[in-house]
């Protein structure tokens, strides 16, 4: 029974951050239907920024944790800034290879600058953070990847529902003409859009660097389970990434904890097919969406 | 001159390099009037005011000639984003609602070019002038009627504070009831907020009610022009957008019809 409560937490941990990860390539793909095979790296790169922050410039963890965030979120709008916005108006495909170029681009960048070498941070998480009930021990990791991850949910909950900004990006998913026609600044949106996906996965990238460590092509590798994650949610829901995210993390764990570690990347694919094959547009997708 | 808001001067518009829509289009449109562009189908109605507002770029056309003066100024070609900042507002044909946010999410959009100024007092005039939308407020649009969306859409607009309202057929698809309601509503936005509106219509009889002044457009040109009286006891106006022959009596389609094979204006 410990055994099993064990892998469900730990699943729904990692799971998480999955989805949260997810979250920002979904809203990327809703306000502009662009595709980011760089979100692994993206990923990377929150990661090695936190790195940097606490091992080079022995900055207090705290500190060095929101300026990762901010760097990475400075980096979604240079991102969109610099390389997408010539191309708005341009074939989607354009754009979609762009972004496959970004991803050699970060990955090599960061074996420049760090080397393929597994880093790990100092062990700062508090004790406190683990919780042990009878024989059922949580590590103060997933403690605070599920606190950090609600804080996320919440705030970016919060931020779509209410804030002003947060409408105009909804109506730009919804409907970019109209949008345009009110006078949303539609690059305005993408930029954040953009921003607040580098954002969520810089975090989640830091997360799973403290989990398993800092190594750029796991880190990358792990990005790339975004796509089980949203086709199965459906690409273009934000509830549906984060739900797709837990299955597919409840899958990986409850896999390599019943099964065999081996097939840990496997079984999420499969059953993925499976519900592909029952609900074409994933669990929660819009039908009029154009699959890619 | 101090009194025109808006002026086209001989305004060419294609699309795509190659399909010339508009062809050398003037009017103009005063301060606190309702100008109504009467037309049929493709004369260029809903491209005259997409050249105004903008939305002809995204679309691949563009203004090639002539000049779109707003308060004395040129704004032709400019990007959407700057010329709803200078108070012009577009409503699109075939009422664009935002499906999946609420009623009061959509008229928050509309604060778009007002970013971070309060907006309540705003949603309560909308409320007021559209009072259907107050019970319906935390409804998602994609569930509302058609009337109850061009009223959403309209009060959509008002949010953004404009000087000139674009008004690309409200009246299309919706009952003969709620036409009439929407058309009082238009002319109670433009005496009670001095708004200055561009009506384009199929539903010629509606519109030269409510408007000033009409132009008549056909090939994408402007064929006729003249106060909406005028227009209205026109005989031509008569027999083609009103559907009355020259006693009076309704006229049926067909004949109308053939009567306009052999007579153009072109």
């Amino acid at each position: 029974m410990d055994f099993f409560v064990q892998i469900l937490v730990g699943g729904l941990s990692i799971g998480f951050l999955y989805g949260l990860s997810a979250m920002g390539f979904v809203m990327i793909f809703k306000s502009s239907s662009v595709l980011n095979f760089a979100h692994g790296e993206l990923l990377a790169i929150g990661a090695y920024f936190f790195l940097a922050f606490v091992t080079w410039a022995k900055l207090p963890i705290l500190l060095s944790f929101l300026l990762a965030l901010a760097a990475c979120f400075l980096l979604g709008i240079i991102i969109e800034r610099i390389l997408l916005r010539p191309l708005i108006g341009e074939p989607l495909i354009f754009v979609i290879m762009l972004t496959v170029g970004l991803a050699a681009m970060f990955k090599g960048l960061i074996l420049l600058l760090w080397g393929g070498n597994l880093f790990t941070y100092p062990d700062f998480l508090p004790k406190a953070l683990g919780v042990q009930w009878g024989i059922v021990r949580i590590p103060p990791v997933y403690g605070a990847t599920l606190i950090i991850g609600t804080v996320f949910l919440v705030l970016f909950g919060l931020f779509f529902k209410f804030s002003s900004q947060g409408i105009y990006m909804r109506s730009v998913a919804d409907n970019q003409r109209a949008a345009l026609s009110l006078g949303v600044h539609v690059k305005r949106v993408f930029a954040l859009s953009w921003a607040i996906a580098a954002l969520v996965a810089g975090m989640s990238g830091i997360v799973l660097g403290i989990i398993n460590g800092v190594n750029v092509h796991d880190l990358s590798a792990i990005g790339l389970k975004v796509f089980p994650v949203v086709i199965l949610g459906g690409l273009d829901s934000i509830g549906g990434a984060i739900i797709g995210g837990i299955i597919i993390g409840l899958l990986e764990n409850f896999t390599s904890g019943y099964l065999s570690p081996s097939l840990r990347d496997v079984v999420p694919y499969v059953v993925l097919v499976l519900i592909l094959l029952l609900k074409p547009y994933g669990l929660f997708g819009l039908k009029e969406i154009e699959r890619v | 001159m101090d009194r025109m808001l808006l002026q086209l001067n001989n305004v060419s518009v294609v699309y795509s390099d190659v399909i010339q829509v508009l062809k050398g289009v003037s009017l103009s449109v005063e301060n606190n009037r309702i100008v109504s562009l009467l037309g049929s189908n493709g004369a260029g109605k809903t491209t005259t005011l997409k050249a105004v507002s903008g939305l002809l770029k995204p679309e691949n056309g563009k203004v090639t000639d002539g000049t779109i003066l707003y308060r004395g100024k040129e704004i032709q070609n400019q990007s959407p984003e700057t010329i709803t900042r200078h108070g012009i507002i577009q409503v699109l044909e075939g009422r664009q609602p935002f499906k999946y946010l609420t009623i009061e999410e959509n008229l928050r959009v509309g604060t778009a070019t007002r970013w971070g100024k309060p907006y309540r007092q705003d949603l309560e005039k909308v409320y007021h002038y559209f009072p259907a939308l107050w019970e319906r407020r935390r409804g998602l649009a994609g569930y509302c009627s058609g009337g109850e969306l061009q009223m959403l859409v309209m009060g959509r607009a008002l949010m953004a504070h404009p000087e000139l309202l674009l008004l690309d057929e409200p009246s299309l698809g919706l009952a003969p009831l709620v036409v009439k309601e929407i058309f009082r509503i238009i002319r109670q936005i433009n005496e009670e907020e001095g708004t200055t509106i561009v009506l384009v219509e199929q539903n010629a009889r509606m519109a030269l009610q409510i408007a000033h002044y009409g132009y008549v457009m056909e090939n994408g040109k402007i064929v006729m022009e003249g106060l909406a009286g005028d227009l209205c006891a026109n005989p031509d106006i008569r027999e083609f957008y009103l559907g009355l022959s020259a006693a009076g009596n309704v006229k049926s389609y067909t004949e109308v019809k053939s009567y306009r094979r052999r007579k153009r204006w072109l």
